[in-house]
């Protein structure tokens, strides 16, 4: 594998006085930073799952009913991430129309997604399941608000790209934005869909 | 070095590569130069003031904390709250405020650019937002100091449930201030840490392959990979604190009955918050002790005039001491209570981690071995931190054993431990690097007779410190403690003359605390008074030397980028005119290659 062979290297021998072009990952900077990026989000969620395992062993812990709407609510994340990969693919080809719809869809379901959240949030709260009614509601209270908050900044990102294509950037200039945008995108629909699965099997 | 075995397959000469006119943000005004500077170097001196300010802060608590300690009751202010509170302050500054934030984003924002040839930080906006952000996280914590009961005294470890129980000092204002500053801290840090790691991963100068970086910034790559994995951890632990204290869940609070009241809570695991508590914890060891080793490994080396020996071991081992760092974290918990396998797997891992740092130890050595050392001021700190980890590191291995660790768990050996290797080692790190790279950022060179007061006064002085206090931790004398029944301030069964030892540690502390003012005396005064430096003085080979500017303009390095043809330790090469050949120098000239 090209890691091993770089660490085995011998820089004091081997090529002294050579230089080579190829360093650094072939991919741009920005998505470098953002698979990083991910990388940590993924630390946050899987400290969090472990923290619910450990914790789910205890006696007092409760199931938390899960309501109908979340489903509704990940379909409505699905086709968000969806939308999303439509605008990146436009991109890609430079049309322009598509773009401006894969965004506005995008966004408009990822808000739509955060909405229903904070309604199955009233809707638990109304059944008398609060934060600390039992762990099992803290927890659930935790991750979906951690995966909202995520979110947000995600349309802080999306905001931007869409204000630059409405000012009339060129697709080109902001394909990066996009691919960015979707690329976080369908992250946090993993993410969810992980999160989701681990409520619905406990 | 067995320099007859090069082949000579090299390229004389190649010309520099074409590089594009970077996208650099070019200031107006004097407020977005030298405040919201988005220059790497900028928000390096922006770290390091506000981490040394802090610090400052952190070091007169640990004197107050060792009067009360030498002198029972002598000064007023220092009740038993009061202590606890210095305790948990200091411990907690020191380590993340202080040690976290000085070495990456302080020495890392000012070295990886400049050391890997590149003209900034890749995202040079969000770099400027991580600074902005730590400041406010450091104003949150010191407020605290302000609020009704003043900051937290519940250890820096924040173990709940006493953490957020009424018993302890600052349990109201107190921890939620600190949770809200440490989640601060890590979203702040995430912004710089991305870029140290984006910015070696992808802005390295042509030529700079991995394994020709110097191993400063190996290692602060690699800790700023631990921290970026370590402080969601914290953050996790953080927010679940937080929501106990103030939402009244039941994560880590058990049912509870507080001065006679039964709490809402049910249930929780206190050692849920330990086990999050101490994944952030250990590798954060890590996080302050890697840049450390790098920047030692660098200093014995240029201020050796050889080689650093055995590159390729140093770099693995940096990157295997990362790794383990995350699988050792329960050794911190051995008195909570474990399933003994868990304990043998803990204890078996952290013994493991000796053998990588052993390694490191043996080629610091080995480099110093037959060099053409220079007793420099940074020579004297890298040197110092050498003896100071072997000491620090031996008790490690004490304390990583179960049957050891149970009867000095919570005694002053294990402050002695972990002072020795893991606040003292780094910062006597810190210092030759302040040393040996104030020429840099200034143009000048700092005292070298205070310098040298400054290292005996610290380095004597802090042996004063911390050796009695391993005797005292074998006493028994207990950590964290104001005061006990004895007579002298401690335990009944400690004999007297151990209050002896305390005067005497007290007495050194505030001899280091103060010969710290001769430091920061120097820095302010060798900044416009000090002898001028030139580009070069230490006839170092690492691209940071090489600049057309000391101090170094905004882009770094003039209108061409550097190529790098050699790795970072082309010192006292055989046949080569100088005794060290820069890392942007081709092979044509004289280098002292076998042709």
């Amino acid at each position: 594998m090209s890691v091993f062979r770089t660490l085995s290297t011998k820089p004091w021998v081997a090529d002294r006085g050579y230089i080579s072009d190829s360093h650094g990952f072939s991919s741009p900077t920005a998505k470098v930073f953002l698979s990083i990026f991910l990388g940590v989000i993924t630390a946050v969620f899987a400290l969090l799952t472990a923290a619910y395992f450990i914790r789910m062993a205890y006696a007092d812990w409760q199931s938390i009913p899960v309501p109908a709407l979340l489903w509704l609510n990940t379909a409505i994340l699905i086709l968000s991430s969806v939308a999303l990969q439509w605008a990146r693919t436009s991109a890609r080809r430079e049309q322009a129309v598509g773009v401006r719809r894969g965004l506005l869809v995008g966004g408009a379901f990822a808000f739509a997604f955060l909405v229903g959240q904070f309604l199955v949030w009233r809707q638990l709260g109304s059944l008398g399941y609060f934060v600390d009614t039992n762990p099992s509601n803290s927890f659930f209270y935790l991750i979906t608000g951690l995966h909202g908050l995520h979110l947000l900044g995600g349309l802080v990102a999306w905001f931007r790209a869409s204000l630059r294509l409405w000012r009339g950037a060129d697709v080109a200039k902001i394909r990066m934005s996009v691919d960015l945008c979707a690329v976080y995108w369908h992250f946090l629909l993993l993410v969810w869909l992980v999160m989701f699965g681990l409520l619905l099997v406990t | 070095m067995a320099l007859t075995d090069v082949t000579h397959d090299a390229q004389d000469f190649v010309p520099p590569a074409e590089v594009a006119e970077e996208e650099l943000y070019h200031p107006k005004t004097w407020l977005g130069k030298y405040v919201f500077s988005q220059d790497a170097k900028i928000i390096a001196l922006q770290y390091s003031i506000t981490a040394m300010g802090v610090g400052l802060l952190a070091l007169v608590l640990s004197v107050l904390m060792r009067v009360q300690l030498a002198w029972p009751g002598a000064v007023s202010f220092i009740t038993p709250d009061a202590y606890i509170q210095f305790v948990t302050m200091h411990g907690m500054i020191m380590v993340i405020y202080l040690l976290t934030a000085l070495f990456l984003g302080g020495f890392g924002n000012y070295l990886i650019p400049l050391m890997v040839g590149a003209r900034d930080m890749v995202f040079p906006y969000v770099n400027m937002i991580s600074y902005w952000i730590y400041l406010l996280a450091v104003l949150v914590l010191l407020a605290s100091f302000f609020t009704p009961g003043g900051p937290t005294g519940s250890g820096w470890t924040l173990y709940p449930p006493q953490a957020i129980l009424p018993g302890t000092p600052g349990s109201g204002w107190g921890i939620t201030l600190m949770c809200i500053s440490l989640g601060i801290f890590v979203v702040g840090f995430t912004m710089g840490g991305l870029n140290y790691v984006v910015t070696v991963l992808q802005a390295r100068a042509r030529g700079m392959t991995l394994m020709r970086m110097p191993l400063t910034v190996w290692a602060i790559f690699t800790a700023t990979i631990l921290a970026l994995l370590a402080f969601p951890a914290l953050l996790v632990s953080a927010i679940m604190m937080s929501l106990d204290n103030l939402l009244g869940t039941s994560y880590f609070m058990p049912a509870i009955i507080s001065l006679g009241q039964q709490l809402d809570h049910s249930g929780g695991s206190p050692v849920l918050f330990q086990h999050l508590f101490w994944f952030f914890g250990h590798p954060e060891v890590y996080i302050v002790a890697l840049p450390a080793f790098g920047i030692v490994s660098e200093l014995l080396s240029v201020h050796a005039r050889k080689n650093i020996f055995g590159y390729r071991l140093m770099v693995w081992a940096i990157v295997v001491i990362g790794g383990l760092s995350f699988v050792v974290w329960a050794h911190h918990m051995y008195v909570s209570g474990m399933n003994p396998y868990f304990g043998f797997f803990f204890a078996t891992t952290t013994l493991i981690i000796a053998v990588p740092t052993a390694i490191k130890v043996y080629n610091w050595v080995l480099t110093l071995w037959r060099g053409n050392i220079r007793l420099t001021v940074p020579m004297l700190f890298a040197i110092g931190f050498v003896f100071t980890f072997i000491n620090g590191g031996l008790t490690g291995i004490f304390l990583g054993n179960v049957i050891v660790d149970v009867p000095l768990s919570d005694t002053y050996f294990v402050v002695a431990h972990f002072h020795m290797v893991m606040a003292v080692s780094p910062i006597l790190a810190v210092f030759g690097a302040v040393y040996h790279w104030y020429p840099k950022i200034t143009g000048r060179m700092l005292n070298d007779g205070m310098g040298k007061f400054h290292f005996w006064v610290t380095f004597v002085g802090l042996y004063c410190i911390y050796y009695p206090m391993h005797y005292l931790g074998i006493m028994g004398v207990p950590r964290r403690y104001f005061a006990n029944e004895g007579s002298n301030g401690l335990p009944d069964w400690i004999p007297e003359s151990a209050q002896m030892v305390n005067v005497g540690i007290t007495i050194a502390a505030i001899c280091v605390a103060s010969t710290q003012l001769v430091f920061l005396y120097n820095l302010y005064h060798s900044a416009t008074r000090g002898k001028p430096s030139g580009g070069n003085p230490w006839g170092a080979t690492t691209l940071e030397w090489q600049t057309s500017d000391t101090p170094p303009t905004h882009g770094n390095f003039g209108k061409e980028l550097p190529s790098v043809y050699r790795w970072a330790y082309d010192y006292s090469v055989p046949g080569a005119e100088e005794d060290f050949i820069p890392q942007n120098v081709p092979a044509s000239k004289k280098t002292g290659q076998a042709t």
